[in-house]
């Protein structure tokens, strides 16, 4: 069995792909050397802004608003509070939206019947679902849970289905031939195939989940960012609401730099561009 | 005649009894409903491959060839007649028989060492087993610096050798390959060409090889069958009667610029000739 032909260490040595050796750390630096002076500067016009008779707390202002919210302790219950409503909404919407997302993209079936109901629920945004789930649920913690369970679920549901239908058939054909049956070809080809897209589908259903939260939370709740932003609004008091926007932003950014983070770890086998 | 087995083109005549051909396609059509029309991919296509037989399929696109290699695959079901394998009917894929695809097809996220066990995991080989095989065939196919590497890394000549590894590696008796190298370069091409009957001659399989390319058709083959379409049928029927093992010097002889003139001419020229109802469409005559 020792087939080995030409001797073709030239050729194996020529044929590693360049792809093997682009890790170029500079265009990385120099972008975020950019992304730092951006950001700086953007706070440095602010900062100008707001001392040439806008109406704006200076950035020092914000900053010293958020130490004295941090230290009497509302900061951390209202991040608390969000953060808590966001991520009980969205897991929840995620592991349901990924078993149905994946039924659908299976079975025609499951596609036949559950497709007019997900778009339907599509084109509502789901804060627009409030006024009739506060009057059902409550006012507690469930009403907000369920809107975001709603907004993450319909970000994730159509993404998983898309990339259940779009593996590759070449794929599916070589699983078989090799022998796999529909289970294994589900779990060891389907599933990781269809990965990516159910990542993006996981980072606008947090993306939306987010948005939706706030908007939540100022309309109806005891703590939490936006209930803190919205009695701000009453006794005209910017810095705290600037405060609340900073925050909103940051989590967000954080939250998605999480997941994106997850995507490179769990899809660095793609072959980009 | 000098084939690895002499025995070889007897059988392909038919001559012995009891000595069924391995492959054996009879009255296959496929009609694919194409809108409201029918599209006749494959019109009473019959052919016999003898055991370690390696025949090349070349014809026009659309001539019904990958959907012949499918049907043989167990990947599509023909509308009618009948495929068979071993004497068997083919319904659905099986492990004797395996399938190496133009688009290589390797798993994206698995390396290559993965790849080539995942025939093996399916088949509920242990580990350790499966470990020793796959490295056998990394090895085979000189991927030994790649194996802990993503497909993504490889270039397309190692990517199709890691294919041919993986379907190796199950150890089937007979291999369906469509145009494996059609997206290669021709260096790459023409090595892999080589390596492929160096393989086949130690190790004695029987391979349905499709290709575009009429020199490659040749090069490889005992016997070249070209198709044509609309509908798709077996158009013409050559036998390569070159020496194995073929090398460089094969390609320039004037026996091989024959014979890939008539194959070129045979299937460039269709329209001319009026060998399509003059040809039989069964093979096992021709010998």
């Amino acid at each position: 069995m020792t087939v080995v032909s030409t001797p073709t260490t030239p050729v194996a040595s020529t044929e590693v792909a360049g792809a093997a050796r682009r890790r170029t750390p500079r265009p990385q630096r120099k972008l975020l050397l950019l992304n730092i002076a951006s950001i700086v500067g953007g706070i440095a016009i602010w900062w100008l802004l707001a001392l040439n008779g806008f109406d704006f707390p200076t950035p020092a202002a914000v900053a010293g608003r958020a130490v004295d919210l941090a230290r009497a302790g509302t900061l951390w219950e209202d991040v608390l509070a969000s953060l808590g409503r966001v991520l009980a909404g969205f897991l929840l919407g995620s592991a349901v939206a990924i078993p149905v997302g994946f039924l659908m993209g299976w079975y025609a079936i499951a596609r036949g019947l559950l497709e007019p109901w997900i778009q339907f629920f599509r084109t509502i945004p789901p804060l627009a679902l409030l006024p009739l789930v506060l009057v059902l649920l409550g006012i507690g913690e469930t009403p907000k849970i369920f809107v975001i369970f709603l907004a993450s679920f319909l970000g994730c549901v159509i993404s998983t289905y898309q990339g259940v239908v779009n593996v590759d058939r070449t794929l599916l054909n070589a699983a078989r031939v090799l022998g796999a049956k529909d289970g294994t070809i589900f779990a060891r080809v389907v599933v990781p195939a269809s990965t990516p897209f159910i990542l993006v589908g996981m980072r606008v259903g947090l993306g939306s989940s987010w948005a939706t939260l706030v908007a939540a939370e100022l309309l109806a709740a005891q703590r939490g960012i936006g209930h803190r932003m919205q009695s701000a609004q009453l006794f005209y008091d910017l810095p705290t609401i600037f405060v609340g926007i900073v925050l909103i932003g940051v989590l967000g950014l954080l939250m998605d730099r999480a997941l994106l983070f997850a995507e490179g770890r769990l899809t660095g086998w793609q072959e980009r561009r | 005649m000098t084939s690895p087995e002499g025995a070889r083109m007897d059988a392909a005549g038919g001559t012995a009894a009891g000595d069924r051909p391995r492959i054996s396609v009879q009255e296959v059509s496929k009609v694919f409903q194409v809108g409201a029309e029918d599209f006749v991919a494959l019109d009473r296509v019959s052919l016999d491959i003898a055991d370690n037989e390696f025949v090349t399929v070349v014809g026009p696109s659309g001539c019904g060839k990958s959907t012949m290699m499918n049907i043989l695959a167990g990947l599509e079901e023909p509308t009618s007649g009948a495929a068979l394998v071993n004497g068997q009917a083919v319904h659905g894929p099986g492990p004797e028989r395996g399938v190496i695809f133009q688009q290589y097809a390797l798993f994206p996220w698995l390396t290559v060492r993965q790849n080539v066990e995942f025939g093996l995991r399916t088949a509920g080989m242990g580990k350790k087993e499966r470990r020793e095989r796959a490295e056998h065939f990394i090895h085979l196919v000189q991927l030994d610096r790649f194996a802990d590497a993503l497909p993504k890394m490889l270039s397309g000549g190692m990517k199709q050798r890691c294919a041919i590894a993986r379907a190796y590696a199950v150890d089937p008796s007979i291999l369906l390959m469509d145009e494996p190298f059609g997206a290669l370069d021709a260096l790459t091409r023409v090595k892999l060409q080589e390596q492929l009957l160096e393989t086949w001659s130690a190790e004695q399989r029987t391979v349905m090889f499709i290709t575009h390319d009429v020199d490659e058709a040749v090069f490889l083959a005992n016997r070249v069958i070209v198709m044509a379409a609309r509908p798709g049928r077996i158009f013409d029927v050559i036998d390569v009667d070159l020496p194995y093992p073929r090398h460089e010097d094969v390609r320039l002889s004037p026996e091989f610029g024959a014979l890939r003139n008539r194959v070129w001419h045979s299937v460039y020229h269709q329209d001319a000739g009026t060998s399509a109802s003059a040809m039989p469409s069964t093979t096992t005559a021709r010998q």
